[in-house]
């Protein structure tokens, strides 16, 4: 049909690839792929219900919005205005995907340290130790050595290019088990950083468990970031992070964090909840880690794990959760109306992309800016990749980075390249997701993560109309989310 | 924009594309800056206009930042663009042999027919 009226000469609309929502009263549109997010006005919101059934002439619609009393002019500019950002198109279809960028040589922003593949605990999910690792640490140097840390610090500074800003994370296994490396490293790190002109920062992972009064002063001192990984309160906690006799590691470790809350305040410390079947309890986690224990802000997960896995939190638990993120998603809408930062870092962090409109070509930084380095040197994705057959990138002892495999790496991973997801709106913010993950699921780093596709797609619904009510009724919060 | 408001950064952007694409065409020296979202094209560049059209905001040539005289010899000796005046290295190298001073003696500069 609209070729036929195309070939007569008329225009024919047809309606943009959007995700539309409504919040405070308001109807937006967020276009896909650029991630722009515009409000609607009038004639506009008629533009789009007019087209609602697919495609409308051109004709048709101006005459119908003439009747309704609309003048020709206004009209007018809203067809070329809807037109201009894509809402609407007439002839071609606009491209839906960018076209892939030659990479030449992406300069390093960050390297992730496993200092330690050692844990003095067994959680029950992790991935480095569980039923699905796919690391392979025996026979591998337990500890990380002072030479291999430089060595990947120098690596740092030079693949880092003209980059100013470059950062350092430490993570294990247990990675205050070798807080002595950590401790020279960062000096080490400090001294080259400054050598070559560039700013630093480093952060540390840890289960808690080994923190001293002394560590908790150097973390101070340095201005370290710290993420916890804790997964509530005693009964929660316990049911999977315990020590190797099987004793929970709770008691043992929120009087340490309380001491490093209390005395570490040059850097943000943040709780790290990892979702399982039996610990999925948001909203109590949520409240017991900030109110009880005094974090500023809390990040969730769901474990990493095949469907078969016990503590696997599985598709209808995962519905559960989406349900009390909402509930907590529209407690930070709340606290943001009234100017307050709320801690629940799934949003907070979500909103940021939304508000910048990122429009990823690929679902993280492994491989581009971020690479991880095992104990031996062992080069990888990221951290759940080093001392694997898989995302392997190199050798600290081996020339460095591997160009050529993170070249091939990135060139059959980016967007364009993964079909399942030309179709979906959540993609600029998604991009197929974590490729550990898709690892694990499907048995390919390149395949797009479909178990969680209406989860992802239903968070960021949420996550729109929270930003929207936002942007709406108190938009001046937004400026915290301005890139630096 | 009227019929929809730009929320986001990126849609600001997005709507700043746009206005530039459709937006009229400013003189450096009108003093405005490009956070206005006009597009501002040298004038007096060749490379963006023929000879000929070489007019200021107000329809006269003060106010250019380069006299049109200067255009028409850029084109002629150092440009080389051919469709836009005739070619001196090939086809017509006395095409201004008879215009030693173009502002003084710009009429005998004549049509050529290839």
């Amino acid at each position: 049909m609209s070729a036929i009226i195309e070939a007569a000469g008329l225009t024919t609309y047809k309606l943009g690839e959007y995700h539309p929502f409504q919040a405070a009263g308001v109807e937006f549109l967020y276009l896909v792929p650029s991630g722009a997010i515009f409000a609607l006005e009038g004639t506009a919101r008629e533009v789009i219900d007019l087209l609602k059934d697919g495609e409308a002439p051109r004709e048709l619609i101006v005459k119908t919005l003439l009747n309704r009393g609309h003048t020709r002019q206004s009209i007018e500019t809203t067809l070329a205005e809807m037109e201009e950002i894509e809402a609407i198109y007439s002839g071609k279809r606009p491209n839906p995907i960018p076209s892939k960028i030659p990479l030449q040589e992406f300069p390093l922003q960050r390297v992730v340290l496993n200092v330690t593949n050692q844990c003095n605990l067994a959680c029950t999910y992790c991935y480095e130790y569980s039923d699905d690792k796919i690391t392979q640490t025996t026979g591998k140097q337990k500890y990380m050595s002072t030479d291999v840390a430089e060595s990947a610090i120098d690596m740092l500074v030079r693949e880092s290019a003209t980059r100013r800003g470059i950062h350092v994370t430490f993570f294990g296994g247990e990675t205050l088990l070798n807080f002595p490396v950590m401790r020279s490293t960062v000096e080490y790190a400090n001294s080259k950083a400054a050598e070559a002109g560039k700013s630093i920062e480093f952060s540390l992972t840890t289960n808690a468990t080994l923190l001293t009064p002394e560590i908790v002063d150097f973390l101070s001192e340095h201005r370290i970031g710290v993420t916890v990984s804790i997964d509530g309160d005693r009964e929660l906690n316990d049911r999977q992070r315990v020590f190797h006799n099987g004793k929970g590691s709770y008691d043992v470790i929120v009087p340490k964090i309380k001491d490093l809350l209390k005395r570490h305040r040059t850097n943000s410390i943040g709780a790290r909840v990892t979702l399982t079947a039996g610990v999925s309890d948001v909203r109590r986690i949520y409240k017991h880690l900030t109110e009880e224990i005094g974090f500023d802000s809390v990040g969730f997960s769901p474990a990493t794990a095949s469907p078969q896995r016990l503590y696997s939190i599985g598709p209808q638990k995962m519905d559960n959760v989406l349900d009390a993120f909402a509930a907590l998603a529209w407690e930070y809408r709340d606290l943001a109306l009234t100017g307050h930062q709320h801690g629940f870092t799934n949003v907070s962090d979500t909103l940021k992309e939304l508000h910048s409109g990122i429009s990823k070509a690929y679902p993280c930084g492994a491989g581009l800016g971020l690479l991880g380095v095992s104990t031996e040197g062992d080069i990888g994705l990221c951290h759940r990749f080093v001392d694997s057959p898989v995302g392997k990138m190199g050798h600290l002892s081996e020339g460095g980075i591997d160009h050529e495999a993170r070249r091939e790496f990135l060139g059959t991973h980016h967007i364009g390249a993964r079909y399942d997801c030309h179709t979906c709106w959540a993609r600029p913010v998604c991009a197929g997701g974590c490729y550990h993950e898709a690892f694990i699921h499907h048995g390919n780093t390149s395949a797009a993560n479909l178990h969680y596709c209406d989860w992802i797609r239903g968070w960021n619904d949420v996550c729109l109309q929270v930003y929207g009510e936002i942007a709406v009724r108190n938009p001046k919060f937004l400026d915290r989310f301005a890139e630096n | 924009m009227n019929s929809v408001k730009a929320i986001n950064r990126k849609a600001k952007k997005v709507e700043q594309v746009a206005i530039a694409e459709s937006g009229d065409v400013h003189a450096l020296q009108q003093g405005k800056s490009k956070a206005d979202g006009k597009v501002y094209h040298p004038m007096g560049c060749t490379l963006n206009f023929t000879p000929g059209w070489e007019v200021d905001i107000s329809g006269g040539t003060a106010g250019l930042c380069q006299p049109v005289e200067r255009d028409l010899f850029d084109c002629y000796l150092g440009c080389g663009w051919p469709a836009q005046v005739p070619d001196h290295l090939n086809n017509a190298p006395d095409w201004t042999d008879k215009c030693s001073s173009a502002a003084n003696d710009w009429r005998k500069v004549d049509i050529v027919f290839p």
